[in-house]
């Protein structure tokens, strides 16, 4: 089966979101869409599900004030509780406050660095990745939407037409 | 338009005749004289075996067994270190207590020369300090019921005041959000005239001795104390009360002035009033920052005259910054309940609860960082404070950490809570009782002591500062229609969106 697909091209967001609202409402499966910016509100439009990368950060967060007070109860109270200028070293509780920018920092940087590297690889982003825009002006001034062709590319390819688009073309896609 | 529902009347009204029993409860109940303290310190003592004056040598003993336990923060600690070995491992530290209180400088130099004599002459002097002791009690106690009303006066007043401050800031920053919670923060802010009359009319009464709440204002520590003496030319009474007429004079004369445009605004539409407030605003927000930071080294830090804080100014700041913010909100979900504000959508709460979390992440910021400077460099004379309020405040000193920033943090930082109304009302209550016991942490210990209590004086003040506070913003309410429809980012408001 020939797996073809319709890109759509818009060059106004304010088009391209009634556009996907039409798509939806006609029942038409939206691959993707591509744009220069963020368009406010399009996620909503597309009803992609919310993303849950604040849960990982408050997860990571975690994980890093746990990372530190075991680093710090390890170093200074349980494997060489020395007397440094008077601070008392006998439990954790008594030096806490003199660990709590580290606490504090270590939070920080484990929330931020982890949930940006899940982020990602959630997005498959890396170094020498190969780009993937189907149409380099969607990185400038164009919207494309994607939509995908099931036996009926010429009823989808005037529908889309009838959404404004400024461009319809069908292509083939591996 | 708003009208005052006879439910709240009640209530405000309720609230107030109960406080007003409670505070005459406190001052009726406060001993008259040293003779009332030496029976409370006899009940105090365990099993009442201890129910005798000092009268004689072996009574005198006895008491000083029962004294270091029942008030470590007093100097017989350093004395009974010599053959008690509960006190030993308070060493240091007791000596460091010292320091704290005003009257203590005087008891040591009793006490050093009590240790040159001979044991005959310490015995005597036993006694007297035993006498000394009880006088220092006496006067704890009798603060107790002022310090009672001040914290509850104070911390009610400060709520307007930090209204107002966010009202300005508002203003000034152009915010398209808020002009539609505008006459709420206007009506709260109505209570800053006379909740600052009170506070005026309490400090006059410090000031000629009615009470020892700021014991600076006493000639005869005064005298005594060269500390105090050293900072008489900013801490004497007559430049402290024009210092807080003239700051409760300009927030006043802001609010009335920024209200009135506003009410102006409605009626003509005309722009040059929103201009008004905006260049009123930004130059009552540099006033402001100056008044409040000598307004809580005077109303608040000077309760400690022999301690200093640099960022106290802030700190008090953001205390009553955050529990105004809560404020608005409270008030504000109250009044979409009873359907007034359906202009107010969800994402009006949204915004308040993330200035209700942030301000409060804020606030446990300058907390520790007072509080770690401190105790880092553990200096005698500044670390007294927190070594005092950790000793004998324990349970208040952090659980208000706890309440202030832990459950904030927990509970506010997700987003979907930050809209549900119920949530926003609990930690707003938690957050609000967070910010009385800072207060009450702030001034208790320098002026009760360890005899402090959270009791029928303490809740009464507060019952009855909030029913006030309750008529006259719900009054306040009423006078002007609850939409500023004048404003020009009114539109945006009411649609604001997040």
């Amino acid at each position: 089966m020939s797996n073809k697909v319709i890109h759509a091209l818009y060059n106004d967001d304010d088009v391209l979101m009634d556009a996907v609202k039409a798509t939806r409402k006609a029942h038409h499966h939206i691959e993707e869409v591509y744009t220069p910016f963020p368009v406010h509100g399009l996620d909503k439009a597309m009803g992609l599900a919310p993303t849950r990368i604040a849960i990982c950060a408050f997860l990571y967060g975690l994980t890093g004030l746990s990372f530190a007070t075991w680093l710090l109860n390890n170093i200074m109270i349980s494997d060489w509780p020395q007397d440094i200028g008077g601070k008392p070293s006998f439990s954790y509780i008594q030096n806490m406050p003199a660990f709590v920018p580290v606490m504090f920092e270590e939070t920080v940087f484990f929330a931020a660095h982890l949930m940006v590297i899940t982020f990602y690889m959630r997005s498959k982003l890396w170094p020498f990745k190969k780009a993937e825009n189907p149409d380099v002006r969607t990185t400038d001034d164009h919207f494309l939407m994607e939509v995908a062709v099931n036996n009926n590319e010429s009823e989808l390819t005037s529908f889309l037409q009838s959404t404004g688009a400024v461009e319809v073309k069908v292509v083939e896609k591996h | 338009m708003y009208t005052l529902s006879s439910k709240i009347k009640t209530i405000a009204l309720t609230l107030m005749v109960l406080g007003l029993l409670g505070i005459a409860y406190g001052f009726f109940s406060a001993p008259k004289n040293t003779e009332d303290v030496e029976k409370i310190l006899a009940a105090d003592s365990h099993g009442g075996g201890h129910h005798e004056t000092a009268a004689t040598n072996e009574a005198t003993e006895e008491h000083h067994e029962v004294a270091p336990v029942a008030h470590a923060e007093e100097s017989h600690a350093v004395e009974a270190g010599k053959d008690s070995t509960a006190v030993v491992a308070q060493g240091l530290d007791s000596v460091v207590t010292h320091v704290e209180e005003a009257h203590a400088s005087v008891e040591k130099s009793a006490h050093e020369t009590s240790e040159a004599k001979g044991h005959d002459v310490a015995e005597h002097d036993a006694h007297a300090e035993h006498k000394e002791h009880v006088e220092h009690v006496f006067h704890q106690l009798q603060n107790k019921p002022w310090a009672a009303l001040y914290v509850g006066a104070l911390f009610i007043f400060l709520i307007s005041l930090g209204v107002l401050a966010f009202y300005a800031i508002q203003w000034a920053a152009q915010a398209g959000w808020s002009p539609a919670l505008f006459r709420v923060m206007e009506a709260i802010t109505a209570y800053l005239v006379p909740g600052g009359i009170i506070i005026f009319v309490l400090l006059v009464l410090s000031g000629v001795q009615m009470n020892h709440l700021f014991i600076w204002m006493d000639p005869a520590v005064a005298a005594e104390d060269h500390l105090i003496q050293g900072k008489s030319g900013f801490l004497n009474v007559p430049f402290y009360l024009i210092r807080a007429a003239v700051f409760l004079g300009g927030w006043i004369l802001y609010r009335t002035y920024t209200r009135k445009n506003s009410i102006a605004l409605d009626e003509t539409h005309d722009l040059s009033y929103y201009k008004k407030n905006f260049k009123a605003s930004a130059g009552f927000l540099a006033f402001f920052l100056v008044s409040e930071s000598i307004m809580s080294w005077d109303w608040v830090m000077s309760v400690d005259p022999h301690w200093y804080s640099t960022l106290f100014g802030w700190y008090v700041f953001a205390s009553f910054f955050v529990s105004g913010i809560t404020t608005i909100a409270l008030i504000t979900l109250y009044l979409k309940s009873q359907g007034y504000l359906e202009f107010i959508n969800n994402s009006h709460f949204h915004d308040l609860a993330k200035f209700m979390f942030g301000i409060s992440v804020f606030w446990t910021y300058l907390w520790f960082s007072q509080f770690m400077l401190m105790w880092y460099s553990n200096i005698p004379e500044e670390v007294t404070y927190f070594k005092m309020r950790i000793e004998h405040y324990n349970l208040p000193f952090f659980g208000m950490v706890i309440m202030n920033f832990v459950f904030p943090i927990l509970i506010l930082i997700n987003t979907d809570f930050k809209r549900v109304p119920w949530i926003i009302t609990m930690a707003g209550i938690i957050i609000l009782s967070g910010h009385y016991l800072d207060f009450h942490n702030m001034i208790y210990p320098a002026t009760v002591g360890d005899q402090w209590f959270i009791g029928v004086a303490e809740l009464g003040s507060v019952a009855f500062f909030a029913g006030l506070f309750i008529y006259v913003v719900f009054s306040a309410l009423t006078k002007a229609p609850l939409l500023a429809k004048g404003n020009p980012l009114i539109e945006e408001s009411k649609h604001f969106h997040y």
